[in-house]
């Protein structure tokens, strides 16, 4: 079996149990999770810490195998030991405190991390490394000591050191919440672009509505289940469903919502002010 | 505030990037005639020696680019060592009495031999530091393990030692930030890390080393997934984005710095 | 209990290369019993400002005065400073360090020397505060959730019972839940104690939710000042400085471009979608509408 065709990495009936020291269950995060993300998607992954995102942003990537259930990623499943690394090269993770990612004491020498460890040549990684920095932004900074970067820097290297293993898809789990909002934006206009630019599918795992409306498709977990799935105007529709998870609502979203219970005939995919903007023009010059 | 601030002049394993001849100079060559230069060292015992070898280490500097501001800034925290060691071989040691106050006395042979230790402590870090200036932390370690790789076989883990080094190079600044921010957070809370007795003093560090362990385990942890996220699976079939490569300059460098030295050592 | 900063300026590493000047003559009074956020990027000096506020930080030049005594002279007694202005730093829940909750909270009242009888009650009335259970007191900080640890080191500061709450980014890295809880408590924090509480934000709609007044700092200087609504109305400027307005302040100044005649003091949704059904009222364009 080997899921959807058209499905880039395909999450079967998963289950996951955390294994205590005495090596007995000690609670489910992942409840028979079933998710298809296709080449060049890019998802966005919402709910509480607890909630099982994490979780199953580590299945990605094998980092973490199913109790049951598969995942399989580009036909391979993760529980094949063979292909182990080729997994983890094809779904690159970054992760969310940017300070606890970075191996090595400059930049292009971390960059060149992962390359090394797939034995890659000498020139050849030089020019990954490169090229890494240069999508990210980060060239400038090459020879700068870790520690001497802004968080949003940090992560952007974190970043690099990823996209320098040639990955077909980036999984992101929370890389924006420990950074300002300038950070913020330059991880989040990186990621766009990757995703839209270089083709690569994302994989973002996300306290942020904001951002997760940028995404093609959102997916709303809850007690280690999806419990709300689809486009993010669909998804975001659903203030119920938000407030009774204590997720935030954007507020434009909330807005759209009142103002259509006032009998205002505004579209359905309202998701950001400029949206909002354009609709209530047109509303204004219709009547 | 003392302790707090001092911890931001620590410039051990301090890089300064630059494209000097010493920058470019194989790691492996820098190390050998450091350690050469160490072992050295303790051998000479004139001052013309020590001259020569001052005169060595200054063409060092000279051909690093370093400003020498740089490697005396280094010697500020051992100055206390340093001039320890100068008085108690300068009064310790017996000779011609140049000077004598109650149970002091100051003999010409101390005050050379003190001289002499003195010059040997400074030329011995200053040496080293040039070693840790102008070789960036990686190229140091992957300069040791290319050095300790033959030891493969008598059960050195030369790659594991390497990856040892380098993570704590790349840990150390963090961690020196992060005792700071515990530091002032238990002092918010009225924490007193200075009164008290010995006794009094190591249970005050509590608040202070418990978070500070937390937290380096927490980070540990995090750093062996992304690590394992990155393919990292050991030495075997790991390649290298800087390649070390041992050029001529290397061979002359080094040939010529052995025979200064080993003449040095072997004739002062 | 009020705070009157002057002429403050703090230099690191002075007389040093790697001298840096965070903050230069900051000038600033914190009123009794208001809420005061402060805003700005990360190296703009806000978090060098608040470690003046209770002598962790020694100013280079300048003078802060704590409820009329200038805590920069010499012989003033810093830890009783401490006591009066607590300070909870950025992930305060990375400081904790004792075996169970209850002595991590006393750890504060417990320096201040207070009797055993006394420490008991202000490390119940902390708990109480931040709505951690007395069931979890005896639990190992280090078992708890990260909405609950960071709750407990909050504690840690409350349960020394100051006038002054400064928090530096109280709300960073929690998720929406606990982002939530952390504001209300706050809120309710400065209500019931009659606190004047201080914060450190990124978040424009936390703090236009929960600030009287706003300090926004750039360089090392303070560039505006005043309440939530005159700050925001000018989303020009704060653009400028690459700090952003609250969305639905956002939205009015977009919608104003447009031609609509909205106000530029809106910060709410409650107040945006009033805002927007008042224009179109007036316009008598909206046909059906029952409640209007």
């Amino acid at each position: 079996m080997m899921g959807n065709k058209d499905s880039f990495i395909t999450v079967d009936k998963v289950s996951f149990s955390y294994t205590g020291e005495s090596g007995a269950a000690e609670g489910t995060a992942l409840d028979q999770v079933s998710l298809n993300i296709a080449a060049g998607e890019f998802v966005a992954i919402v709910g509480h810490n607890g909630s099982g995102k994490s979780t199953l942003a580590k299945h990605l990537n094998g980092l973490l195998l199913p109790t049951s259930g598969d995942v399989w990623v580009a036909g391979m499943n993760t529980k094949d030991e063979q292909h182990r690394w080729d997994i983890r090269q094809t779904v690159g993770m970054v992760f969310q405190n940017p300070d606890n990612q970075i191996v090595a004491a400059t930049v292009e020498e971390d960059v060149a991390f992962g390359p090394e460890n797939l034995g890659l040549p000498t020139e050849l990684i030089r020019s990954r490394v490169d090229e890494a920095l240069a999508v990210v932004g980060m060239s400038e900074y090459a020879e700068a000591p870790p520690h001497s970067l802004s968080g949003g820097q940090k992560q952007r290297v974190a970043i690099a050191g990823v996209i320098a293993m040639r990955p077909r898809c980036l999984v992101l789990d929370e890389p924006t919440a420990m950074l300002d909002p300038v950070g913020r934006r330059e991880v989040m206009e990186t990621i766009s672009r990757l995703n839209e630019e270089e083709g690569i599918t994302v994989v973002l795992i996300t306290h942020f509505m904001d951002e997760a409306v940028k995404a093609h498709r959102v997916v709303v977990m809850d007690e280690g289940k999806i419990v709300q799935e689809g486009q993010p105007a669909a998804v975001f529709q659903e203030i119920d469903l938000l407030r009774e998870l204590r997720l935030d609502v954007p507020p434009v979203i909330e807005l759209a919502s009142r103002l259509r219970a006032k009998s205002l005939a505004l579209p359905e995919a309202i998701l950001t002010v400029d949206e909002m903007v354009t609709a209530l023009c047109q509303l204004r010059s219709e009547v | 505030m003392v302790p707090v601030a001092t911890f931001r002049h620590i410039t051990i394993g301090q890089y300064i990037p630059g494209e000097s001849l010493l920058h470019r100079l194989d790691p492996r060559t820098k190390i050998l005639v450091t350690l050469l230069l160490v072992v050295g060292l303790f051998f000479i015992d004139t001052y013309l020696g020590y001259g020569l070898a001052a005169l060595y280490i200054a063409l060092a500097i000279f051909r690093s680019g370093i400003p020498p501001r740089f490697l005396f800034r280094g010697l500020r925290p051992v100055i206390i060592i340093i001039l320890l060691t100068f008085m108690l071989n300068s009064f310790m040691t017996e000779g011609e009495i140049l000077w004598q106050w109650g149970f002091l006395t100051l003999t010409k042979e101390g005050l050379s031999k003190g001289g002499m230790l003195a010059i040997r402590l400074i030329l011995l870090i200053v040496g080293t530091s040039i070693l840790t200036l102008t070789t960036s932390p990686l190229a140091l370690t992957d300069g040791l393990e290319s050095l300790l790789r033959p030891g493969k076989r008598i059960g050195i883990p030369a790659h594991e030692l390497a990856m040892m080094m380098t993570i704590a190079l790349r840990f150390i600044p963090t961690l020196l930030e992060e005792t700071e921010k515990i530091m002032k957070a238990q002092m918010a809370r009225g924490a007193d890390f200075e009164s008290g007795n010995l006794l009094q003093r190591a249970r005050s560090l509590l608040p202070l080393l418990v978070p500070l362990f937390v937290s380096a385990f927490r980070r540990a942890d995090d750093l062996a997934v992304a690590m394992e996220a990155r393919c990292y699976r050991g030495g075997e079939g790991r390649t290298k984005l800087k390649q070390l490569a041992f050029h001529t300059t290397d061979f002359l460098v080094l040939v010529g710095s052995s025979f200064f030295v080993l003449w040095l050592a072997f004739s002062m | 209990m009020s705070i009157e900063i002057r002429g403050l300026t703090h230099t690191y590493n002075p007389g040093t290369p790697l001298a840096r000047t965070a903050i230069k003559n900051i000038n600033l009074t914190i009123e009794d019993g208001e809420t005061l956020a402060i805003i700005g990027h990360t190296g703009s000096g806000k978090s060098t400002l608040v470690q003046h506020l209770n002598g962790l930080l020694k100013p280079t030049s300048g003078t802060i005065k704590v409820d009329g005594v200038d805590i920069t002279q010499k012989g003033v007694d810093l830890r009783s400073i401490r006591w009066k202005v607590g300070l909870v730093f950025q992930y305060p829940e990375h400081q904790l360090f004792e075996e169970t909750v209850w002595d991590d909270v006393a750890f504060g009242p417990r320096n201040m020397g207070l009797s055993d009888e006394e420490v008991r009650s202000r490390v119940e009335r902390a708990l109480a505060a931040v709505d951690i259970d007395t069931a979890l007191a005896e639990r190992s900080p280090f078992e708890l959730s990260g909405g609950e640890k960071r709750r407990v080191a909050i504690a840690g500061v409350l349960a020394m019972e100051p006038s002054v709450l400064v928090l530096d980014e109280p709300t960073a890295g929690l998720d929406p839940r606990g982002r939530q809880d952390m504001l209300r408590q706050i809120q309710r924090l400065q209500a019931e104690r009659d606190l004047t509480v201080v914060f450190v934000s990124h978040n424009m709609a936390e703090v236009a939710t929960l600030a009287d007044r706003l300090v926004v700092m750039e360089r090392g200087e303070i560039v505006m000042e005043g309440p939530p609504k005159t700050i925001f109305a000018q989303g020009e400027q704060l653009e400028r400085i690459g700090l952003g307005v609250p969305e639905m302040t956002a939205l009015m100044a977009k919608l104003r471009e447009k031609g609509w005649d909205v106000p530029d003091s809106v910060l709410t949704v409650d107040e945006a979608e009033e805002a927007i059904m008042a224009v179109l009222r007036r316009e008598a364009r909206v046909g059906t509408g029952g409640d209007l």
